[in-house]
């Protein structure tokens, strides 16, 4: 991989906001051991550079990003701030969503970020729908929706992806293989295992990518992005990742191998740009230390905000339900 | 004053709303080139063309979910769903999506949408296509649902629930798009959450809403050679519901049935019997009566199949017991 032609500034962006989502769902995952946070929890650890990569591709003026509940690095790869996600976390009225959503529902309006969506595969329709408009007011935005390898098998992959074709949509559909649906390996629940064959069904242009190297995932989806602004077409990715932590907390992750995660670990996605980037001369040891120091201090930064931050008064029951 | 269809009136109220705010549109199956299957759409098509009077696919849950996407982006969709028998392959979209965006985050997002589509039993359609589903709907906050029952609270609540900026539901019926009823020229908006007193009367109130209505009001003409006086409250909206103008009928007539094409457990006329019940209990003379579907699948036989939905002669029926004649 030949990194002079990225600028210095945007693989120091990458690497930082990979490093910054590791660092922040360490503290997650303790503040949950802590019984700090609540309910259904899911860490991106593994996946950094599927949401950094792609996120990184879009102008959220104009373009918007969706996902499902493992959402925590979509969030902060869209420019939310530590505090507004981990008061969220805590069910704190200072989080992003006043506290009525928690970990799987993080949204910001301004930032074009519609979630943060629970119900597996449910949210494929309304990012088309969102593309939708993006057509009827014929803007040059452009939609990524971001679901799991169990969301494929879901009808609503199969009518978004002809409903965005029949009427040319903007949208981006991207499945982040991250090889379990919950505890199910992939390949017992799909008659194919090559995902990326599955829009062709829908004359869709579909392509496997590497998800563990960020570099690769910004090309590819910098380039569908240029082009879907202009050809306004959908396109579909499988980006072949994997979640070092459980499905959720209370997941051990019996279903696989040390062997299997300490392979996925040598091509941690974190330390393949930051070695890219040290033999390249480009960042020193010293420097990236730096960068990870700051991460964790904005991480732990956010759980003092949190802590401080007041419960949702009762009177807010009633609030935010209708206009 | 123009007499015009119920079907008619919806179309206005469409019509007129398209050709205020560019940001509505009209999406679901053979809305367009084939003029609506219940030809609500007529003409539309050609009005205003295929970017915003589209034919979607047979895709419930697809099309529902991309017009939750588009209103949150900010159009106004008005999702036409065949008949809302066909709604339940879209019901976590309606309930996951379009009742919960506004509440998941924290009040940043909105969702302006129209669900609408006739609703409840037609004729020898059997059991999938003759289902009054408006108590599984109003079960869920987040959501607003109107019944309208006559062409003017049709075209009135149509348009006000383009308007509004909250999901709406407005269920109509196949058996009412060919009813006739006047319809002024000039604009007017009824708000949804009032209810309407569609007959003044001393003796008993009856409340109801939707395609039951004409049945409350031939019962009511029937019982005026008894001597009896009914008073009918048309609820019109369901969520949310007119209360007030419930208990103030009530508290004048001290009797109350309820009319209502759902089924009976756990309904929207179980719920509304059990809040006069609750709230009326000092002045009421007799326990409040239920007149609902009764407690099957639809049948495709015709004396089958009125014999388990509501009827004039059950309604008067339900009137005389709580009045002890």
């Amino acid at each position: 991989m030949d990194i002079a032609k990225y600028d210095k500034s945007l693989l120091l962006k990458l690497l930082k906001d990979m490093l910054f989502i590791r660092r922040f769902e360490e503290v997650c995952g303790q503040m949950y051991g802590l019984k700090k946070i609540g309910g259904f929890c899911h860490l991106y650890i593994g996946q950094e550079a599927v949401a950094v990569g792609a996120i990184a591709a879009l102008d959220l003026q104009k373009d918007y990003a969706l996902t499902a509940y493992r959402d925590h690095g979509h969030a902060l790869a869209c420019g939310m701030s530590a505090d507004a996600v981990m008061a969220e976390l805590y069910g704190k009225v200072t989080g992003c969503s006043r506290g009525k959503g928690g970990s799987m529902h993080l949204f910001d309006a301004d930032k074009h970020m519609f979630g943060g969506n629970g119900i597996v595969g449910a949210h494929l329709p309304v990012a088309t729908g969102v593309a939708f408009k993006i057509r009827y007011r014929k803007e040059d935005g452009v939609v990524l929706c971001f679901f799991g390898d169990g969301a494929i098998h879901q009808g609503t992959f199969h009518e978004s992806l002809n409903m965005a074709k029949i009427w040319n949509l903007p949208v981006i559909y991207i499945c982040e293989n991250n090889q379990y649906g919950m505890g199910t390996a992939y390949q017992r629940v799909s008659s194919v295992d090559d995902f990326s064959i599955m829009s062709s069904a829908y004359d869709i242009e579909g392509k496997q990518i590497n998800g563990m190297d960020v570099l690769v995932v910004y090309d590819e989806l910098k380039n569908a992005v240029d082009k879907a602004r202009t050809d306004h077409l959908p396109r579909f990715f499988e980006i072949r990742t994997y979640r070092y932590k459980g499905h959720s907390m209370s997941d051990p992750a019996k279903y696989r191998t040390e062997e299997e995660l300490s392979e996925y670990k040598k091509q941690d996605p974190i330390l393949i740009l930051k070695n890219r980037l040290l033999d390249a001369g480009l960042l020193s040891e010293d420097e990236y230390k730096e960068m990870d120091n700051e991460c964790k201090t904005i991480s732990k930064q956010s759980v003092a905000f949190a802590e401080q931050s007041e419960e949702p008064p009762i009177e807010s029951l009633y609030e935010d339900i209708y206009v | 004053m123009p007499v015009i269809s119920y079907r008619d009136a919806i179309r206005q109220a469409i019509d007129e709303e398209m050709d205020r705010d560019e940001n509505v549109f009209l999406i679901g199956e053979e809305v367009g080139e084939y003029n609506g299957a219940y030809k609500v759409s007529k003409g539309l098509l050609d009005k205003y063309g295929s970017q915003r009077v589209i034919d979607s696919p047979i895709t419930e849950e697809g099309f529902t979910g991309l017009g939750i996407g588009a209103a949150l982006a900010g159009l106004r969709p008005i999702v036409e769903w065949m008949t809302f028998n066909f709604s339940l392959q879209a019901y976590d979209q309606v309930v996951n999506n379009a009742a919960k965006m506004r509440h998941m985050s924290g009040g940043q997002l909105k969702v302006p949408i129209v669900f609408r589509g006739p609703n409840g039993p037609a004729e020898f359609l059997s059991s999938q296509h003759s289902q009054a589903l408006q108590s599984i709907y109003a079960h869920v906050p987040g959501l607003k649902i109107v019944a309208p029952a006559t062409p003017y609270d049709a075209k009135g609540l149509m348009k006000a629930a383009i308007r509004d900026d909250n999901p709406v539901l407005v269920a109509e019926a196949e058996l009412m798009y060919a009813w006739t009823g006047e319809v002024p020229e000039e604009e007017y908006i009824i708000p949804i959450g009032v209810a309407d007193i569609k007959r003044q009367g001393a003796d008993v109130t009856v409340v109801v809403h939707g395609k039951p209505l004409r049945m409350v009001e031939d019962a009511a003409k029937q019982l005026e050679n008894d001597g009896v006086d009914v008073e009918i409250v048309d609820m019109r909206s369901i969520r949310p519901l007119d209360e007030q103008t419930i208990y103030s009928s009530v508290n004048k007539t001290n009797r109350c049935v309820v009319v209502d094409e759902s089924w009976p457990f756990a309904s929207v006329g179980s719920h509304v019997a059990w809040l006069v019940s609750k709230n009326c209990f000092d002045i009421l003379d007799a326990p409040v009566e239920l007149v609902s579907s009764e407690d099957v699948p639809l049948p495709y036989n015709h004396h089958l199949e009125l014999a388990a939905q509501p009827s004039v002669e059950k309604i008067i029926n339900a009137i005389k017991k709580v009045l002890y004649i």
